[in-house]
């Protein structure tokens, strides 16, 4: 197994308020790690810190280390367009462009620079394929994305984000907005994927992380209490307060 | 909602106990009606041969029903699977007690081998206090106690062994005690199971207290039927 990102002593303030007190977590390649923990723990923040979202609020102040492949990734020497290509990211709502499926799933590779018509058409059905929404939209490809169902639609952001062939993807709740089929195909979706990609995946719902994190992490207002493989936090997590958490006694 | 989980879950254990203390009583009256030759207190036994399968599904169906529902995990996973395998366990025990009722039914033959009846005796009283104690760390959560219960097992083993030898000796010394020795073998093999199945309670409670599988089985444990 190789460490693809190290987080070491991660502080991170909004002005006063420190929000993150010290994560240190590791994750693996082509492995699926499930955050979790209360609503304000910190999870969506730590994971937006993976590929520096949260770098344009105001009075933020982050400290500590965290390398993407050994580098840090907040040094002055980090390109920052390469981190989002490498280390990409799908969001809590379907966030379609308002444009044809096609482009939108093209889009990362233009911005990149790819003017190969071949390349870029042939990125585009590998991608939808990968995301499991191909068959859904290969007769569709000029229709707009928004016009498919949330379900449709999340998939379609998921291929967006694997076209550019990243090897980390972050995923910030990412079947919160959707129904429980829409949820399952995107939960099988990321069971087919995580052997070519690393996920990284903020959640609610404990059932879903059972199911297919390899690695969970949970953290409480700020600090990472406790993180080891799934199967392990879900049947006998070292601290009682994880247990307490993940069978609904607080949170 | 925890507080409805928890709720059931006390119940569940409250019913458990119960079991385990009826089934404890069962072993004392079989093993009793046994070296009595008390074939009325046997047949009632027997005649009320449902009761713990009855209670043991009960039990089972109540755990799956929790498990369905509430959909623990960690701890009360734990928690609740234990008490599921746990009450298996239980009623193989209950099962064993109504097979030495069974035995005292069947039983003819005189005269007796008194050694061999103080061994019955002897195991009956250890595998009892074993079977109480499991069910107190069962309870108390007290993996070392369970530990230490399961080590007695091979007390037990050893009386087994004892008493075999006993019966093989009282046959060669008296045949005419051959009929009565048969059921000699089958009460005291009964016992020795029962230690056994003791010793799986107690490897619940291990997982129960630490999500650790283990078998606890005694290394020198007899092996022969």
């Amino acid at each position: 197994m190789t460490t693809i990102i190290s987080a070491k002593d991660v502080h991170l303030s909004y002005g006063n308020y420190e929000a993150l007190h010290g994560v240190n977590l590791n994750f693996q390649e082509k492995e699926l790690t499930a955050l979790i923990g209360p609503s304000g723990c910190g999870k969506s923040t730590f994971l937006r810190c993976l590929n520096r979202m949260n770098d344009d609020i105001e009075n933020i102040k982050i400290t500590g280390e965290i390398k993407f492949e050994g580098q840090n990734i907040y040094s002055s020497k980090m390109d920052l367009v390469k981190l989002r290509k490498e280390v990409g990211m799908v969001f809590q709502q379907p966030t379609p462009f308002p444009f044809s499926v096609y482009d939108n799933v093209a889009y990362g590779l233009k911005i990149a620079g790819v003017k190969d018509k071949d390349l870029i058409d042939q990125r585009v059905e590998e991608s939808l394929k990968q995301a499991a929404i191909w068959k859904e939209t290969k007769d569709n490809l000029k229709r707009n994305a928004q016009a498919f169902s949330g379900g449709q639609q999340q998939r379609i952001c998921i291929a967006r984000a694997l076209a550019v062939r990243p090897k980390v993807v972050l995923l910030d709740e990412p079947t919160s907005a959707l129904d429980p089929i829409s949820s399952s195909e995107i939960e099988e979706t990321l069971m087919e994927l995580k052997h070519q990609y690393t996920f990284i995946m903020v959640t609610h719902n404990l059932q879903q992380a059972g199911r297919i994190s390899d690695q969970t992490a949970f953290l409480m207002n700020g600090d990472l209490i406790e993180a080891g493989p799934t199967e392990e936090m879900f049947i006998a997590p070292e601290k009682q307060i994880t247990s307490d958490y993940l069978n609904g006694r607080f949170g | 909602m925890h507080e409805i989980f928890l709720d059931e879950l006390k119940k569940l254990n409250t019913q458990f106990m119960e079991m385990g203390v009826f089934v404890n009583d069962q072993i004392d009256q079989a093993t009793r009606a046994f070296v009595d030759h008390d074939k009325k207190t046997a047949q009632s036994m027997v005649d009320n041969e449902e009761k713990i399968p009855t209670e043991s599904i009960d039990i089972q169906k109540k755990a799956l029903k929790l498990m369905a529902l509430q959909q623990p995990v960690a701890t009360d996973f734990r928690v609740v699977i234990s008490i599921l395998k746990a009450t298996t366990d239980l009623e193989r025990i209950g099962e064993n007690a109504m097979s030495i009722a069974l035995e005292t039914i069947r039983v003819k033959g005189n005269p007796r081998i008194p050694e061999v009846e103080e061994i019955i005796s002897n195991m009956t009283h250890n595998v009892r206090h074993m079977l109480i104690q499991i069910l107190t760390a069962y309870v108390q959560d007290d993996e070392k106690m369970a530990r230490e219960v399961a080590s007695r097992d091979g007390v037990i083993d050893h009386d087994y062994v004892r008493a075999r030898k006993l019966i093989v000796d009282g046959i060669e010394d008296d045949p005419s005690r051959a009929v009565a020795s048969s059921s000699y073998f089958v009460v005291t093999r009964l016992l020795e199971r029962i230690g056994d199945h003791i010793v799986n309670l107690a490897s619940w409670v291990v997982y129960k207290t630490t999500g650790e599988l283990e078998e606890l089985t005694n290394p020198s444990e007899t092996k022969t039927i």
